[in-house]
């Protein structure tokens, strides 16, 4: 085929994917009494960065929730992310080597 | 045009047969009620109420004429017999009326439909069959250049697609008996529902021909598995890609190599099936570099590396055969790895040397210090397959022998040995250690008959944590 002066239709190869925006939440004015979720991605050293973390969320007075995935190569399941949504005001997910 | 019950001919002017046959369409027009479908001249054999123009040649395509003039029997709207050609007695007996053409020859071979014609079946297929494709069709301005319109929607890899027009893509999925609205896979990253229609339009523009389909469908199915874990290996910062290994007879149906430069360029199926299942994990999942793809330098086996086993040239049974297919099967297997690397071996002559001598290369597979969480993929040449041959060592007693020259003394290989701060915890550094994990080793034979070089490519974190290796079976 040549490119011509007449129109050339393709397919799309795409998933054609349509994203919804969503609102965000509210960002709250305090941590205080609030129940905030770490996500241990499982990359080596990890915990280290989410226990000092952990302190300091603890220091601000909110309760905190520790989290983390079967593997770092995977997405987290889906049973963990809704365990995390409804039991958690926030989430801070971690990455570490 | 709905179809006229009982006798009914095909013909074209342009056709010195039907032309010859043009008394006897009269005669039957009389006799027996004919109605002739004329596919060019409105007006063949006669202006007359039985000629039925087939001006879009619907016709003759929904009802798969090949060659004109074809006689056919209609009953109940439905075509249930036909005679191709003239043959005076095959046209008595189908008719049922004798003496027809008594002044023509006996037998006179017809000539091809205009539905057929290479000049207008992708024009046809698209007018019959191009509603059956539902992705969103893309309009490239007269004043764009297709290939470059293309790379401006990100649709590329960096290297030109096939503008994937309706006709090239209605003709990928004639490789198929699949559906083109059939679910195949959900892709990562993105989890998208990925249909045989999207992997078609994907192989067009990685420039496959239809045959591969079957190839690439199984190769997308293998890759979209809990086990094999694509998303992990985008995501992963290390430089792996879906490599694929194709045995079975459809590699040479489809003409694959499996020989000289197996792991080069030069071969289209090699080239393009690899590609395509790639465009596929870019485009439908939406697996960029820098979105999730995130390699630090990534490599050259992530454009879609893919080869086929020499099975024929082997004495061992066949790579598929050892992961429990049997002799025969068309498959796909999906291994986790780098690019390929070269091993270095001239001048061993018995079995046990060059055992010994591809051990201490594969000792740096990944690092000399990571053992059991690496697998690695043995690409052997002819050339030194011949020393396991002479020898009449198989299979099971090469990966041994290789395995008891894989054992490592921890305290070479952990953390801060010899001034090097990388290595194993320091527990291990009384034991010996395996190398590669149990089945790490495998083991394909391919390549040019001169040459004493194999390679090895190395895998990506082997089990739960990363990725396993999955065969799948080619069906077509």
């Amino acid at each position: 085929m040549t490119t011509t002066s007449t129109l050339t239709t393709v397919l799309d190869p795409t998933g054609e994917l349509r994203p919804e925006t969503r609102e965000r939440v509210a960002r709250p004015e305090s941590l205080n009494g609030l129940t905030v979720g770490l996500l241990d991605i499982s990359k080596p050293r990890g915990n280290v960065f989410l226990d000092r973390v952990e302190e300091k969320l603890t220091d601000l007075g909110a309760q905190v929730k520790r989290f983390s995935k079967p593997t770092f190569t995977k997405p987290a399941p889906i049973d963990l992310r809704h365990e995390i949504a409804t039991s958690c005001d926030a989430v801070i997910e971690a990455l570490a080597d | 045009m709905p179809l006229p019950e009982g006798l009914v001919a095909v013909v074209k002017r342009d056709c010195p047969t039907c032309a010859l046959v043009a008394p006897v369409l009269k005669d039957l027009a009389a006799r027996a009620s004919l109605t002739v479908i004329t596919q060019d001249d409105p007006d063949f054999p006669v202006d007359a109420d039985w000629v039925v123009h087939d001006h879009d040649l619907g016709f003759s395509w929904h009802n798969d004429i090949e060659t004109v003039p074809t006689l056919v029997r209609v009953i109940n709207g439905a075509v249930s017999e036909h005679v191709v050609g003239w043959s005076r007695d095959q046209w008595e007996s189908f008719t049922g009326i004798d003496g027809l053409g008594a002044d023509l020859p006996d037998w006179r071979p017809g000539c091809g439909s205009l539905s057929v014609d290479p000049t207008r079946t992708d024009e046809l297929s698209v007018r019959f069959s191009g509603s059956t494709l539902t992705s969103r069709r893309i309009e490239i301005a007269a004043l764009e250049d297709d290939w470059e319109a293309m790379h401006d929607r990100g649709w590329s890899d960096g290297l030109p697609v096939v503008p994937p027009t309706e006709a090239r893509v209605l003709r990928m999925l004639e490789g198929t008996d699949r559906a083109p609205g059939e679910l195949v896979v959900v892709v990562p990253p993105d989890l998208v529902e990925c249909t045989v229609e999207k992997v078609a339009v994907n192989a067009v523009m990685a420039g496959c021909k239809p045959e591969y389909m079957p190839v690439i469908l199984a190769a997308l199915e293998a890759a979209c598995t809990d086990e094999f874990n694509m998303h992990g290996l985008l995501a992963t910062t290390m430089p792996v890609g879906p490599i694929l290994i194709i045995n079975g007879p459809i590699c040479e149906e489809i003409g694959m190599n499996s020989g000289l430069n197996l792991l080069g360029q030069g071969n289209r199926a090699n080239s393009t099936i690899g590609r395509a299942m790639q465009l596929v994990i870019r485009n439908v999942g939406g697996g960029k570099p820098g979105g999730v793809d995130r390699g630090t330098q990534g490599s050259p086996a992530k454009i879609g590396l893919c080869f086929a086993e020499d099975e024929g040239g082997s004495p061992w049974e066949s790579f598929a055969e050892s992961r429990g297919f049997a002799a025969g099967t068309n498959t796909v297997t999906l291994f986790p790895g780098e690019g390929p690397r070269l091993l270095f071996d001239q001048k061993s002559r018995s079995p046990e040397s060059l055992t010994k001598h591809f051990a201490e290369m594969l000792v740096t597979n990944a690092s000399p210090r990571m053992v059991m969480q690496f697998e690695t993929v043995i690409v052997m040449s002819p050339e030194h397959m011949n020393r396991y041959r002479d020898a009449g060592w198989d299979r099971a007693r090469f990966i041994a022998e290789l395995e008891s020259h894989l054992l490592l003394d921890g305290a070479d290989i952990v953390a801060g040995a010899h001034g090097i701060e990388e290595g194993m915890p320091a527990f291990v550094a009384d034991m010996q250690l395996p190398k590669f994990p149990p089945g790490g080793i495998h083991v394909v034979h391919g390549g040019s008959n001169a040459g004493l070089f194999s390679a090895a490519i190395s895998g990506w974190v082997t089990g739960d944590m990363g990725s396993v290796t999955v065969t799948k079976e080619i069906v077509r």
